[in-house]
């Protein structure tokens, strides 16, 4: 069985600013990381591997310089990992590039059964969090999101069993094979690539995918085959905080003006 | 007489035999260990052995150590005393007197006293491990009051008096030709039984015989070994102080670290043959002494034990069965003890015959963190963020210069500014550091130093990385950082940090990199020395003062006097001393990459060096490191002493000129 983890790379958006005056991200010299949702993903197809003896095939969908992020999978002990890249590709919103992963999933299925496909729950750089649901729609695939727990995996009856992380609640769910799950941070600790599986990374083979292999119809990938435009992006403009007290307040009365502010601003009832 | 010679002969061959199989068994194990230069500048290798060997420079730190001087001197001089009486064994005819009387009578002499001084020594060292044993000669797998211990003081206090038995009867039969040269001999020839003389003297003369080849049987299987080893060990150290680890290389098919006994270098291997359990590491150490599972002289023990154990595997070529790193035993050692290490180096700094105990360490957490990815959890954000923003908390990069949004910006340019003063993360991220960084550039703008920043292209030095066995990142980060130093052509750097002090200056120096650098302390005391920084001495506004040694400034780098200086001249008195300051100074817990880590097990590091600082009821804590800022202010947090402050002596330094300032003003 094939699990297939999809990855991508962002900027690392904690270092990303906001021109103030064009109102476009200013991303020049702003390192790029894995998205960090991602490397739970791919933690989690490795435990599987190391379960059931699964092999893991990581794909990704960008510009030829996100083999980096396929090269990080590699060194954590992915067995394949397929960079989508094609100018067609380029512009794409989330409808988009589910269609090109779910293609690419479709293809990797024809040499091996694709069980199972992982992804993050969403990008640090999108955060539409659309993009695996998408995925599991077009492959019909069973569709787990959120998940902070597997609890089950059945090979032999081929179900999977998890916890799904819901606001202020959990949510035990059970699904047919193949499934594609997206994850939270609370799934797993992503392990830390050794060095000799670094240094093997280094030269192991990232296979390039256009859709010359994929065979689409460019009016519907890539830019042309995205009905969402993103018209402007802007910082929301926050209001100014306020300093309770001083230095010379005690831990008591300083509690006490916060108390009195949250009532005055409502955000405390008696 | 004629003791029965052939007899002699037949043991003391079969004895010398057992030995020298004995050592060549135990000393071919070191060949199994990893190549490592050990043998260049021999005169400056001699000169060690002579001071740390011969004049026992180190055992004479602690008290008791003049009893080990009188024991090793009265052996060196007792040597040819025995060598006259092994060979006297099997050729009757040779003995001393065949030397000029006079050089006879002076050795006589020399024998006699040094056997009665011996004999002390060995009574006192009894009572010591019998009634007053201090808690450090204990650890997990040695005993101070051991059989092995006893056992090797009663063969020496039985040679000594076997040595006055066969003396004093030879004495009292008028067959000792320089009788009158040896007192004590004569004091004991009065008290024998004239009746028996002959019998002493064969009795005397056998048990010398007899005590003497089992010692040389049993020395190279006990702890004693370091009879043998412990001079060519103090040849053999290491000539810079050995805190600075060895680089590792990155290719393909390699072994990083040590995950196997055969892994260390033969000189590793060599000093574990050398430990004389002295415990002295053990007592100094931060981890042992607040009950973490860490004992220095522990380390070292497994490596030789672990040797010995998987000798025969060694010996066939394959790797033993005994783990190196494992669950408790003897001849393994737990993760949690590796990982409980500060690199302090106090270890380092207490053994007598210079054993590196602490490089073995961080030997051990390159295989976990490079073979095996195995580390604390909380490690894993420090790496990500270190590899990802060049900083331990994984804040942007771009925040680096905010520090300095009070003061005008000052970029290094080479040649036009002077020195670059390298911030470091603490001092560019950490709150409370932060205001140390401003309290420097105060300094320097009036001290009129040219000195400019790196901004946000500043990069973190690795420090932690490297002590935490990450050398694949740091290796990556140290390029990096000795390419900007090169591109921006920096010569002199000010740090802020011992850390940064200790990477630039000692750890970039291996990837070529010379660069000036100098901790803000040591320039400071410069400055006041040449008269640019003008201070009276009175200011009184920090009260009473204790100075705690950074380990990384002092024991690493040997800056002592330059921290104390400068507070002595903004304050007009040398800080109070903590009980273990200067090159015995005990760590705040933060070394090592231990800043960024969970302390669960035992007292914590920093509530027993606040509890120690406290004790002499100061006003003000004096520290020379944003780490040490960190673990003193927690620690007095902890303790509830909200009355006690604690200042960089930059801000002790500032202080001072502001309130001269103030009252000019
Ligand atoms: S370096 Fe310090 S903490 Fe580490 S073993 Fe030595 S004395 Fe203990
Ligand atoms: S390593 Fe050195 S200080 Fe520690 S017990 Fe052995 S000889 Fe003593």
């Amino acid at each position: 069985m094939l699990v297939v983890v999809c990855v991508k790379q962002v900027p690392d958006t904690t270092q990303v600013q906001i021109d103030p005056v064009t109102n476009t991200l200013i991303r020049e010299g702003v390192p790029f990381i894995v998205n960090p949702y991602d490397t739970h993903a791919i933690e989690e197809g490795l435990r599987l591997k190391d379960r059931f003896g699964f092999r893991v095939a990581a794909i990704s969908m960008g510009p030829p310089n996100a083999e980096a992020t396929l090269r990080k999978a590699l060194a954590l002990g992915v067995d394949r990992a397929i960079l989508l890249s094609d100018r067609f590709f380029g512009g794409a919103d989330t409808l988009a590039t589910s269609k090109v992963l779910a293609a690419a999933i479709e293809r990797l299925a024809q040499d091996e059964e694709v069980g199972v496909v992982i992804c993050g729950k969403q990008t640090i750089d999108g955060d539409t969090a659309q993009v695996g649901p998408g995925i599991a729609t077009r492959l019909h695939f069973s569709q787990l999101t959120l998940v902070d727990r597997v609890e089950e995996f059945d090979e032999g009856s081929r179900k999977i069993r998890v916890r799904r992380k819901l606001e202020g609640r959990h949510e035990e769910v059970q699904a047919p094979l193949p499934v594609l799950l997206t994850v939270v941070r609370e799934l797993n600790r992503p392990r830390y690539p050794t060095v000799p599986m670094r240094l093997a990374s280094v030269d192991a083979k990232v296979e390039l995918w256009d859709n010359a292999v994929l065979g689409l119809d460019v009016n519907t990938i890539g830019l042309k085959g995205s009905p969402t435009w993103v018209s402007k992006i802007f910082s929301p403009q926050r209001a100014k905080g306020e300093i309770l007290g001083d230095s010379s307040t005690e831990p008591e009365d300083a509690a006490q003006l916060l108390i009195d502010k949250m009532l005055e601003k409502d955000l405390l009832a008696l | 007489m004629m003791p029965h010679n052939a007899i002699f002969t037949a043991l003391l061959s079969a004895s010398l035999a057992f030995f020298c199989w004995s050592v060549y068994r135990r000393f071919s194990l070191v060949l199994h260990g990893q190549p490592e230069e050990r043998l260049d500048h021999p005169a400056r290798r001699l000169k060690e052995m002579l001071l740390y060997a011969f004049a026992q420079m180190r055992v004479l730190k602690k008290p008791f150590g003049l009893n080990h001087f009188v024991i090793f001197w009265s052996f060196m001089i007792l040597a040819i005393a025995n060598g006259e009486f092994l060979l006297n064994g099997v050729f009757p005819s040779v003995s001393l007197s065949l030397l000029p009387e006079g050089v006879h009578r002076f050795l006589l002499f020399a024998f006699d006293l040094v056997s009665l001084f011996t004999l002390v020594a060995i009574v006192l060292a009894f009572g010591r491990r019998l009634i007053v044993k201090p808690p450090y000669l204990d650890s997990l797998y040695v005993k101070g009051r051991s059989v092995e211990g006893f056992l090797i003081l009663a063969f020496i206090a039985l040679l000594m008096v076997a040595y006055f038995g066969l003396h004093g009867a030879l004495i009292a039969q008028g067959r000792e030709s320089v009788a009158s040269a040896m007192p004590i001999s004569s004091l004991v020839a009065g008290f024998l039984p004239a009746g028996s003389l002959g019998g002493v003297e064969l009795v005397s003369w056998w048990l010398h015989a007899i005590v003497l080849l089992a010692f040389i049987c049993f020395l190279p299987h006990s702890k004693h070994m370091h009879i043998l080893t412990a001079i060519p060990n103090c040849y053999l150290g290491s000539l810079d102080w050995p805190a600075t680890q060895p680089r590792e290389t990155f290719e393909k098919g390699q072994l990083f670290g040590v995950g196997s006994v055969e892994r260390f270098t033969w000189k590793d291997l060599f000093d574990s043959f050398s430990c004389t359990e002295c415990g002295r590491c053990q007592a100094a150490c931060p981890a042992t002494c607040t009950g973490k599972p860490l004992n220095p002289r522990q380390i070292v023990h497994a490596i030789k034990t672990n040797l010995l154990e998987n000798s025969q595997a060694l010996r066939e070529g394959r790797s033993g069965t005994l783990p190196l790193i494992g669950d408790e035993g003897e001849g393994t050692n737990t993760e949690d003890a590796i990982w409980s290490c500060t690199t302090c180096g106090a270890c380092i700094e207490a053994c007598p015959v210079l054993i590196e105990q602490m490089p073995k360490i961080i030997k051990m957490r390159r295989h976990l963190v490079e073979t095996e990815a195995r580390f604390p959890e909380e490690l894993l954000n420090l790496f990500e963020n270190m590899e990802q923003r060049s900083n331990p908390w994984g804040i942007a990069p771009g925040e680096r210069a905010k520090w300095v949004s009070t003061m005008e910006v000052r970029p290094f340019v080479a040649g036009e500014t002077e020195y670059l003063l390298y911030v470091g993360c603490a001092g560019s991220f950490d709150s409370r550091a932060k205001q140390v960084t401003v309290a420097l550039a105060t300094v320097l703008d009036a001290a009129g130093v040219s000195w400019g920043i790196l901004g946000k292209d500043e990069k973190c030095c690795g420090d932690s990385l490297r002590r935490l066995g990450n050398e694949f990142l740091f290796d990556k980060m140290a390029r990096e950082n000795v390419e900007l130093f090169r591109e921006r052509k920096v010569t002199k750097v000010i740090t802020l940090c011992p850390h940064c002090l200790t990477t630039l200056k000692n750890d970039y120096r291996q990837y070529g990199l010379e660069l000036e650098v100098v901790h803000q302390s040591e320039l400071v005391a410069r400055l006041i020395a040449q008269g640019r920084i003008k201070l009276d001495g009175s200011d009184k506004s920090l009260g009473k003062i204790s100075y705690h040694d950074p380990c990384y400034l002092g024991r690493h780098n040997g800056v002592f006097d330059a921290p104390r200086g400068a507070i002595e001249a903004a304050t007009g008195s040398a800080p109070q001393e903590l009980e273990r300051h200067g090159r015995n100074s005990f760590c705040c817990g933060a070394g090592g990459g231990r800043m960024w880590m969970e302390e669960f097990i035992g007292e914590r590091v920093n509530h027993a060096r606040v509890d120690e600082a406290l004790a002499g009821n100061p006003d003000t804590i004096c520290v020379a490191c944003p780490y040490c800022m960190t673990m003193m202010e927690d620690g007095l947090k902890d303790k509830g002493a909200n009355n006690v402050r604690v200042k960089d002596v930059i801000e002790v330094v500032a202080e001072g000129l502001m309130r001269k300032e103030l009252r000019k003003g």
